[in-house]
């Protein structure tokens, strides 16, 4: 950490001693920040007082690229937003445009693409709880565990699409090739697998006492903030609100799948945690119906590589990993969009960081910071 | 929740205030936001999150659009300003959701809209010492077409 001490006096002002702010830069380059995250950090002692995120070293500017592309060049940038969940953000792309287009698609092609997106949820579930474990100082040992047990998903994308990070698998109207032959028991394998697998994470973090006392009452956020704040996904519901889109507002056919939404109780850090191992078990129930229910028929996209959007606007938001994903497309006619603006749900998350972690130490900080779950990826765009 | 009632909820107290209904959303005066912005916070329509802030360039106007939603009534309005070029500003929203803070700094770095009183009006993603406005339709810097000296190669667009 580079630490740049303005004054170092005796911080207690009990002992009658003056004191004063010390300014701590936490980042650019900093193994707790998931990415390029810049945050300038104001201490008393060791309390903080006020933080102020710097972002924007990631910018690519997405947005301006999409004005220039077509709606179907615009499918590999968007695994370039959230890398961790590259799946989720092709769906959300290519709902949106479907929307815009209104285009229907049949069956099959739904349940292909809620199998890949819940299975790229848990993946990126998985690197989240692991990578938060090593924040804390849990060292490696549950950062490999997840690791492990996401390499087993990352292998299917392998076969499936030829990526093991940013796919671009989704098309308009479709998927880009059907299901392996061998998928059905493949990801029945891994679902009895991963369900023993949770099972030893309740075990090794969960409920262990030094991660308890790391995590629990630590940076609670209160339910009526978070919607201020608009914070989404794991977040939210963590606060104890009950809202998951797949189920208040379902897209495609999550209404045919029988799922539980999990919430916390107080918003802290544990129970952030704790929904985010709970998406699993959920997520896979939801593979295990798709896969035992798939319809019959062809899941390949057979859409024309050059079209026109009518005039018009469209907002469509997806459950994504880390919260709620929201394209907004506006087209005039034209081969190419005429504004896509991209709502990612770290955006509006991070920004909620400065209220989390004021008063709290700064080795709480980074657990909050992990907690929260961030990617700069589609912060920065 | 219909839009309709929406609609008729905000005629209702602002006679003036909307001078376009669109399918699926409302054009307000931009004089008038900040007082629909407060009345549909609070009260029976309870839109109680401000999902998504942004602009939008039409060369000869420039939109500021609106995604709100509230939980209570499950219903997302989408609310549209319009401001001529000769005076980009409008009223900030930060003192009625907190998630228009971060959101109208994106808008103003890419648009340069500016939003009065807004406690925090930097810019965000995009250095602080550039002046210009990367998502107008007029800008095209020179890293974004082909170069003559570097055939072949292409930037973002």
């Amino acid at each position: 950490m580079n630490n740049e001490v303005v004054k170092q006096n005796n911080p207690d002002p009990a002992a009658g001693l003056p004191s004063e702010e010390l300014i701590v830069n936490m980042g650019p380059q900093h193994p707790s920040t998931h990415g390029v995250l810049y945050l300038e950090l104001r201490l008393n002692g060791e309390i903080v007082v006020d933080c102020r995120p710097h972002i924007g070293y990631l910018h690519r500017s997405c947005e301006k690229i999409a004005e220039n592309r077509t709606y179907i060049q615009f499918i590999p940038f968007t695994d370039r937003l959230d890398y961790l969940a590259s799946m989720n953000n092709n769906l959300g792309y290519v709902l949106a445009v479907e929307k815009l287009l209104n285009l229907q698609v049949n069956d099959r092609v739904s349940y292909v693409r809620t199998i890949i997106a819940e299975l790229n949820r848990i993946a990126s579930h998985l690197v989240s709880l692991g990578t938060f474990a090593q924040d804390l100082g849990a060292y490696a040992t549950p950062m490999f565990y997840c690791f492990r047990d996401r390499e087993t998903i990352i292998q299917l994308f392998d076969e499936l699409c030829g990526g093991r990070l940013t796919f671009n698998y989704m098309r308009i109207g479709g998927v880009q090739s059907e299901l392996p032959p061998h998928a059905d028991k493949y990801i029945k394998d891994f679902i009895k697998y991963e369900r023993k697998k949770l099972k030893e994470y309740n075990e090794l973090l969960t409920y262990n006492a030094i991660f308890l006392a790391r995590t629990k009452k630590i940076g609670i956020l209160k339910p009526e903030v978070a919607i201020n704040y608009s914070v989404t996904g794991p977040n939210l519901r963590a606060s104890g609100v009950k809202w998951d889109i797949r189920k208040d507002e379902p897209y495609m056919l999550y209404n045919r799948f029988k799922f539980d939404v999990p919430v916390g109780k107080q918003g802290d850090s544990w129970d952030r945690f704790k929904v985010k191992l709970d998406e699993i078990g959920e997520s896979l129930k939801i593979v295990e119906q798709a896969i035992g229910g798939l319809p019959p028929g062809n899941a390949v996209a057979k859409i024309n590589k050059v079209f026109k959007a009518p005039p018009s606007e469209t907002y469509l938001r997806t459950e994504n990993p880390r919260g709620e994903l929201g394209f907004y497309l506006v087209s005039d006619g034209g081969l190419k969009p005429y504004r896509n603006k991209i709502r990612s749900p770290s955006f509006c998350n991070l920004a909620v960081l400065p209220e989390l972690i004021h008063g709290l130490n700064v080795s709480d900080a980074v657990c909050v910071l992990g907690s929260i779950d961030i990617v700069m990826g589609e912060i920065d765009r | 929740m219909e839009l309709s009632q929406v609609v008729q909820t905000i005629r209702e107290k602002f006679p003036e205030a909307i001078t376009e209904e669109r399918p699926a959303a409302i054009v307000i005066k931009k004089e008038a936001l900040l007082a629909v912005a407060q009345f549909l916070k609070s009260g029976e329509l309870a839109f109680d999150n401000l999902h998504c802030v942004t602009g939008v360039d039409w060369k000869d106007k420039m939109e500021v659009v609106y995604h709100l939603y509230s939980f209570k009534n499950r219903f997302m309005l989408t609310l549209k300003v319009f401001l001529s070029l000769e005076d980009l500003s409008v009223e900030s929203l930060c003192g009625l959701w907190k998630s228009a803070n971060w959101l109208e700094r994106e808008t103003y770095d890419f648009f340069g809209i500016k939003f009065l009183n807004h406690p925090d009006p930097r810019r965000i993603l995009n250095p602080d010492e550039w002046t210009d406005w990367p998502l107008r339709k007029n800008f095209d810097r020179p890293d974004f077409v082909r170069l003559p000296q570097s055939e072949g190669l292409k930037g973002g667009g």
